[in-house]
C-alpha cells in the first residue's frame, strides 16, 4: 500500500431508500494532487464527497482518509479535512470577519485575530470585513467559503462544484488558488461539470449513475476509452450529425461550431461511415475530447438513478 | 392569444393548491388543529367546574355529620376523595394540591347543633384559582342546608326554620381576597417561557438546515451535543431575562405574594426552561422546514395555554383532558410556580412536580440526541 495515499477508499456504497446512489466506488488520491471528480448530475459525486469527509456513513466499503478509518474515526477526519459545500453554507447574517472567526473558534485555532486578518488580506477583503456575508456576490461568496474551509490548514480539501455560477475571471483566479494550495502539500478533490476545469486537474475520476467509470490522467482516460475521432469540415458539415450517427461503427456525432465531431471505437470503420460525404467534406483524424469520452462512457452505463419497481 | 385575468388567477390557484397538498404536514395540521380546538373549547374547558376533589375532616360522628358528608358526596360539584380523622391532615392535602377543598366538621358538632349553639362548619378552599372556588362555595352551603333540613325534624324542626343552624366559615387559603392576577401572573411565567423557549429553538435549528449552514457545521469537528448546548445557552439567557421581568412585575405592579423560597423558584424555572428547549430541539429534528417547526410549536402551545390550568381551572376539565394536560411540561411548571409563590412550597412540596419535569427532560434529551446526528440526510 502506498503510504502517500491520503484518500484511499474501496467499495464505497450508499443507498437512499431503494436507490443505490453510490455503488462500489474505489478512489485513491496521493498527497498534493488535484483530483477532478466528474460526472453527470445525480451521479453520486456529492454523496461520495460526504462519505469521504465523514458527513455520511457508507453502507458498504472501507478505507482510510489521512490514515484514519473512514467508518470509525469520522471526528478526527473532520478536523483534518476542509469541505466546501455546493450551496453557500456560511452564515448570511454574520459579517465576513465574524464568519471566519466562528470557524477559527470551532477548530480551536490560536492567534485567532491574526489568522482572520491574514485570511481577509489574502481574500482582498480587509476593508470589507464588516460587511454581511449574505450581501456578497456569487464569486466573492465562493472565495469566502474557500477561505473559511482552509482556515484551519486542512490536509485535504473537498470542493463540491465550487465554481458553479461563477464568472470566468473569478474561476481562473480560483483555480490559481487551488494550485497554490496543492503546491503547498494540500490534496484537493474537486467535483465539477466543466471540461476545462477537468483539464486543470492532475488526474480525474469519472462517475456516472453511482459507478466509477474511469480514473487516471486525461491522456490515460482518453486512451483507455479506446475511442477514435474524426473531425469534418466543409459546407453543411454541422447538419450531418443525425445522419452520420445512424451509420454503423459510429458511437456519436456532434456539431462543434461549423465542424462535425465523429467518434467510434474503430478508425477504419469511422472512415467507412463518413465515406458518402467524403466528397464535399474534409475529414481528418483527431484526438477525441474528454467530453466525447465521458458521453461515450455515460451511454454505456446503465441509468439506475430512477427507481424501477418490479 | 393572451391569457385572461381569470386564467392567470386560475393558474396561480392551481399551483397553490398543488403545493399545499404536497406538504402533508401542513394539511394534516390544518385539519387536526380545528378538531383539537373543538375538543378543547367544546368539552374540556368548563367555567363552572364540577367534580372538584374534596377532603372531609370529620371530628364528629353524629347523624348530622354523616348526613352532611353524604350530601356533599351527592353534589356533582365535589368528589370527596379523602376522609381524614386527624386534625391538620386536610390542610396538608390542600397544600400538596391533592384536594381543592377541606370541610372540617368539628368535634361535638352534632351535640352543639341539637343544643342550638350554631356550631361552626369550616370550609377551607384552595383559592389560588378564584374561578374554581367561587361557584363551589355556594354549592356547599346549599348541600349543608338540604342535609340538615332532612334531619332537623320533629322537636328540632325549629332549628331548621330560623337562621341557618350552622355557622359556615369559609377560609380562602393562599389568595384570601380572590384576586385573579395572583393566579394569572405566576401562570403567565409558564406560558411566556414555553412560547419563547420551544418556538425559538425549533426555528433556529430548522433555519440552519433550511439555509444549508447545518451541513457546514456538521463538517467541522463540532459534535451534535455541542451544537445543541451551544444553541440552548443563549436562549437560556433570554429566559432568565423574561423570568426577571415577570417576577419584578408580579412584585411591584401586581403585588402578588411570594411565599416560598426564591432559589427554589429559580431552580424550578431553570429546569422548565431546559425541558422546553429540549422539546423545541426535538421538534426541530422532526420538522422539515421553518414553517413546519412553527406549526408544531403552535400545536404544543395551544393546549399548553388552554389545558395547563393557566386559562381555565384544571380540576374542572374531564378526565381525558386532565390526562392530556399531565403530558405537557407547562402543566407541571404552572403548579410549581403557583405552589412556590402562593402556597409557599418548600423543596419537599416541589419535589414530585420537579421529578416529573426532570423525567420529561431526560426523555426529550434522549430523543433529541438520537434524532440529531452528526451526519446529513
Amino acid at each position: 500500500m502506498n503510504d502517500d495515499l491520503v484518500i484511499d477508499v474501496r467499495g464505497l456504497t450508499k443507498r437512499f431508500g431503494g436507490r443505490t446512489v453510490v455503488d462500489a466506488v474505489d478512489l485513491a488520491v496521493a498527497r498534493g494532487r488535484i483530483c477532478g471528480f466528474l460526472g453527470p448530475n445525480g451521479s453520486g459525486k456529492t454523496t461520495t464527497l460526504r462519505m469521504i469527509c465523514g458527513l455520511l456513513i457508507p453502507d458498504a466499503g472501507e478505507g482510510t482518509v489521512l490514515g484514519e478509518d473512514l467508518r470509525t474515526r469520522r471526528s478526527s477526519i473532520k478536523a483534518r479535512v476542509g469541505y466546501m459545500t455546493q450551496k453557500f453554507g456560511l452564515f448570511s447574517d454574520l459579517t465576513i470577519a465574524e464568519n471566519l472567526e466562528f470557524f477559527a473558534r470551532v477548530h480551536g485555532l490560536d492567534r485567532r485575530r491574526e489568522r482572520v486578518a491574514e485570511a481577509l488580506e489574502q481574500l482582498g477583503l480587509t476593508s470589507r470585513g464588516d460587511q454581511l456575508a449574505g450581501k456578497l456576490s456569487g464569486g466573492w461568496k465562493q472565495r469566502l467559503a474557500l477561505a473559511a474551509c482552509v482556515l484551519h490548514g486542512p490536509e485535504i480539501l473537498l470542493l463540491d462544484e465550487p465554481t458553479a455560477g461563477v464568472d470566468p475571471q473569478a474561476r481562473r483566479e480560483f483555480w490559481e488558488q487551488i494550485h497554490g494550495l496543492a503546491a503547498g502539500g494540500m490534496t484537493v478533490l474537486v467535483s465539477t461539470h466543466y471540461m476545462d476545469e477537468a483539464e486543470r486537474c492532475h488526474e480525474i475520476a469519472y462517475i456516472a449513475y453511482g459507478r466509477m467509470l474511469a480514473r487516471g490522467s486525461i491522456a490515460e482516460v482518453v486512451a483507455a476509452s479506446g475511442l477514435k475521432a474524426l473531425q469534418g469540415e466543409g459546407p453543411g458539415a454541422d447538419r450531418l450529425a443525425a445522419a452520420i450517427e445512424a451509420r454503423p461503427g459510429v458511437a456519436m456525432a456532434a456539431p462543434f461550431g461549423t465542424a462535425l465531431h465523429v467518434c467510434g471505437p474503430d478508425m477504419a470503420a469511422l472512415h467507412e461511415a463518413v465515406a458518402p460525404w467524403a466528397g464535399t467534406i474534409a475529414f481528418r483524424e483527431a484526438s477525441p475530447s474528454l467530453e466525447d469520452v465521458f458521453i461515450h462512457l455515460m451511454r454505456g452505463a446503465e441509468d439506475n438513478s430512477v427507481v424501477v419497481h418490479a | 392569444m393572451s391569457a385572461t385575468p381569470l386564467q392567470r388567477i386560475g393558474a396561480m390557484v392551481f399551483k397553490e393548491v398543488r403545493q399545499m397538498l404536497r406538504d402533508r404536514g401542513t394539511v394534516g395540521m390544518m385539519l387536526v388543529m380545528p378538531l383539537m380546538q373543538l375538543m378543547i373549547f367544546g368539552y374540556a374547558i368548563n367555567n363552572d367546574p364540577r367534580g372538584l376533589p374534596m377532603a372531609i375532616e370529620r371530628g364528629d360522628n353524629s347523624v348530622f355529620a354523616r348526613s352532611i358528608d353524604a350530601a356533599l358526596r351527592n353534589t356533582t360539584y365535589f368528589k370527596v376523595t379523602e376522609l381524614v380523622e386527624s386534625p391538620g391532615a386536610g390542610e396538608e392535602l390542600l397544600q400538596n394540591g391533592k384536594v381543592q377543598f377541606v370541610v372540617t366538621i368539628p368535634a361535638d358538632f352534632g351535640r352543639d347543633l341539637v343544643r342550638g349553639r350554631r356550631p361552626q362548619l369550616l370550609v377551607t378552599a384552595d383559592a389560588t384559582d378564584p374561578a374554581a372556588t367561587g361557584p363551589a362555595i355556594s354549592a356547599i352551603s346549599e348541600a349543608v342546608s338540604t342535609a340538615l333540613g332532612h334531619d332537623l325534624i320533629g322537636p328540632l324542626g325549629s332549628r331548621a326554620a330560623g337562621p341557618s343552624p350552622v355557622d359556615l366559615v369559609l377560609h380562602r387559603s393562599y389568595n384570601p381576597e380572590g384576586i385573579t392576577s395572583h393566579n394569572v401572573v405566576p401562570g403567565l411565567l409558564a406560558i411566556v417561557l414555553s412560547m419563547t423557549m420551544v418556538m425559538l429553538t425549533a426555528l433556529s435549528v430548522t433555519r440552519e438546515v433550511e439555509q444549508g449552514t447545518m451541513e457546514n457545521l456538521l463538517a467541522t469537528p463540532l459534535r451534535p451535543f455541542e451544537v445543541m448546548v451551544g444553541k440552548i445557552v443563549p436562549y437560556l439567557a433570554i429566559g432568565i431575562v423574561q423570568l426577571s421581568v415577570i417576577l419584578l412585575a408580579a412584585r411591584f405592579l401586581f403585588q402578588v405574594p411570594f411565599a416560598g423560597p426564591l432559589p427554589l423558584l429559580l431552580g424550578a424555572t431553570l429546569l422548565f426552561m431546559v425541558t422546553s428547549l429540549g422539546l423545541g430541539f426535538t421538534l426541530s429534528t422532526l420538522a422539515q422546514s421553518q414553517l413546519q417547526a412553527m406549526q408544531m410549536s403552535f400545536f404544543y402551545i395551544l393546549p399548553s395555554v388552554l389545558l395547563s390550568g393557566f386559562a381555565f381551572p384544571y380540576r374542572g376539565m374531564p378526565q381525558w383532558a386532565q390526562t392530556l394536560a399531565e403530558v405537557l411540561p407547562t402543566t407541571h411548571f404552572i403548579r410549581l410556580v403557583r405552589g412556590i409563590m402562593l402556597k409557599g412550597w418548600g423543596i419537599i412540596d416541589a419535589l414530585p412536580e420537579m421529578s416529573v419535569l426532570a423525567g420529561m427532560l431526560a426523555l426529550l434529551g434522549f430523543v433529541a440526541v438520537r434524532r440529531y446526528q452528526d451526519t446529513v440526510a
